[in-house]
């Protein structure tokens, strides 16, 4: 086994072991926290295969900023005890067809990455990600790349729209 | 001197690869020796930075500061440490022991992290990322989530308070902080600290981006929760924020993270605005040393003279000014870049 392996094999785990944890918790601000370390070991992932912007931003965004947004959400809307907020459902039906969803979607991904062909681009970025990242994105993307800037700015506008609600005059 | 430490590492590696080692797992080994270390250095280091903070503060204040053990009071700090150590370790009963227990922890461990990228000397960096500067940026981040974790797992109202004006405040002023480092990466075209120390090499990034400089001083000051913007912690209104319900080691463990990440910040800021350890005569590691220093001290004389802001002052200053500040200095950094290449530079 190669260092590369061992290093994947210990990140995994760790990633799915932490997504067990968001499942599993009975205390729903358990499973945030459960949440920004399985956050973490995916960009563990990235960092191994040497997309250490990738693994950065997904640090930056989701285990530094979306996750601190869930807990707060969290915890302005809890009204019960903190350890019975993640209940689980003890009814058969909804058991079953939990489990029936669960297995339908693995059991789809799973084929899905087995029967794709994925071809390797024969470019070797090497040490370059970032230059060549800013230059497709300032570059032949950067229609999309404004406009999606845009689409979350007037996101951030409704959202703050919606939360002060309109002034009558 | 100058490169005793590059040699150092040079000699281990060339003796585990002569003990029949694959080149791979020598390195590795190199790497948790060069971390160990960092860690211990920092670790050390910091108990010698409270004692000069006190006597700072009470030389500011017109007052002696510790004195009474060792010369000058220097055994202070060692004194402190060993209390804190053989204390109690209380864990109240009504908090949410497993996020109470890993809080600590977790604000410790970041803050360690941070040193990975940061060049110590001429070719002294532990990994040199090509996303180097981003990357302490983005680990810098995390720590909302231990301060988060603290204010929570107490189970008090002042801790959770505490807690959340400290997340709120990192989350605001971590934008004009990024920011405010977006200029030098535009002059430098690189996120890799040795390319952005060798661009120092004739000019220091302070004076060709002032603006940035002081933007970046003022929401460092703000994300290390650091007198005049140590409103989480405030103790009149708070008793101490986040760290409320933490006795002994526990506490303990929060005050070192604090301490880690100012030297982080500090040494950051002389990377990136004071030529790193590029200077004269002396070897480098003793350069970003004194530097790092000196930076330090401005951060102590600025926490004990200003008096603490209020919390709605703090964040309407981020927003409404801090942010479209930098925001201009990017644009003016892109402008001048332009003008300057169409000058032919």
């Amino acid at each position: 086994m190669s260092l590369n392996d061992i290093v994947f094999i210990a990140l995994a785990g760790i990633t799915l072991l932490a997504a067990l944890g968001v499942v599993l918790s009975r205390n729903i601000i358990h499973s945030a926290l459960f949440l920004v370390l399985t956050f973490l070991g995916v960009a563990g992932i990235y960092f191994q295969l040497n997309a250490g912007f990738v693994g950065l931003v997904q640090i930056m965004v989701y285990a530094g900023a979306i996750s601190v947004l869930i807990i707060f959400a969290i915890m302005l809307v809890m009204d019960v005890e903190p350890d019975q907020t993640n209940l689980f459902n003890q009814s058969t039906p909804t058991i079953m067809a939990g489990g029936y969803v669960s297995v339908l979607l693995a059991a789809g991904l799973a084929g899905a990455i087995w029967f794709t062909k994925w071809p390797l681009s024969a470019v070797q970025v090497g040490d370059q990600g970032v230059e060549k990242l800013a230059g497709m994105l300032l570059g032949p993307y950067v229609v999309s790349f404004e406009v999606a800037a845009i689409l979350l700015l007037v996101a951030v506008f409704g959202a703050i729209l919606l939360a002060k609600g309109v002034e009558d005059k | 001197m100058e490169h005793f430490f590059v040699n150092t590492a040079h000699a281990l590696v060339a003796w585990l690869t002569g003990l029949g080692l694959a080149p791979g797992w020598a390195d590795l080994i190199l790497l948790v020796v060069q971390w160990i270390a960092v860690i211990i250095i920092v670790i050390l280091n910091i108990t010698v930075l409270i004692w000069l903070e006190r006597k700072v503060s009470g030389f500011i204040q017109q007052r002696l500061g510790p004195n009474r053990l060792g010369p000058f009071g220097m055994f202070q700090t060692i004194a402190d440490a060993i209390k804190l150590l053989t204390k109690e370790d209380i864990v109240p009963s009504q908090t949410d022991r497993m996020i109470f227990k890993t809080a600590p922890m977790v604000f410790i461990i970041i803050s360690v992290m941070l040193y990975v990228v940061i060049p110590m000397g001429d070719g002294m960096e532990i990994v040199d990322l090509n996303v180097g500067l981003f990357y302490f940026i983005s680990i810098g981040s995390l720590s909302t989530i231990a301060l988060l974790m603290a204010g929570w797992g107490s189970n008090n109202k002042w801790s959770l308070l505490g807690g959340m004006r400290s997340v709120a405040q990192m989350i605001s002023y971590e934008i004009p902080l990024a920011f405010s480092l977006l200029g030098v990466v535009m002059i430098t075209g690189s996120l890799r600290m040795s390319d952005i120390v060798a661009a120092q090499s004739n000019i220091w990034f302070v004076v060709l981006q002032p603006i940035a400089f002081i933007t970046y001083f003022i929401s460092a000051t703000a994300e290390l929760n650091r007198g005049p913007f140590d409103m989480p912690e405030a103790e009149q209104e708070l008793t101490s924020g986040a760290y409320t319900e933490y006795t002994g080691m526990r506490w303990a463990l929060f005050f070192l993270a604090e301490y880690t990440n100012l030297v982080a910040v500090s040494a950051l800021m002389a990377t990136v605005f004071f030529g790193g350890w590029q200077g004269p005569w002396l070897p480098s590691w003793l350069w970003i040393i004194i530097k790092t220093y000196l930076i330090l001290n401005v951060f102590f004389l600025i926490k004990w003279t200003f008096p603490r802001i209020r919390m709605d002052h703090l964040m309407s200053f981020s927003w409404k000014f801090l942010i479209p500040v930098s925001l201009a200095n990017i644009l003016l950094t892109g402008a001048g870049i332009e003008v300057l290449m169409r000058m032919g530079w």
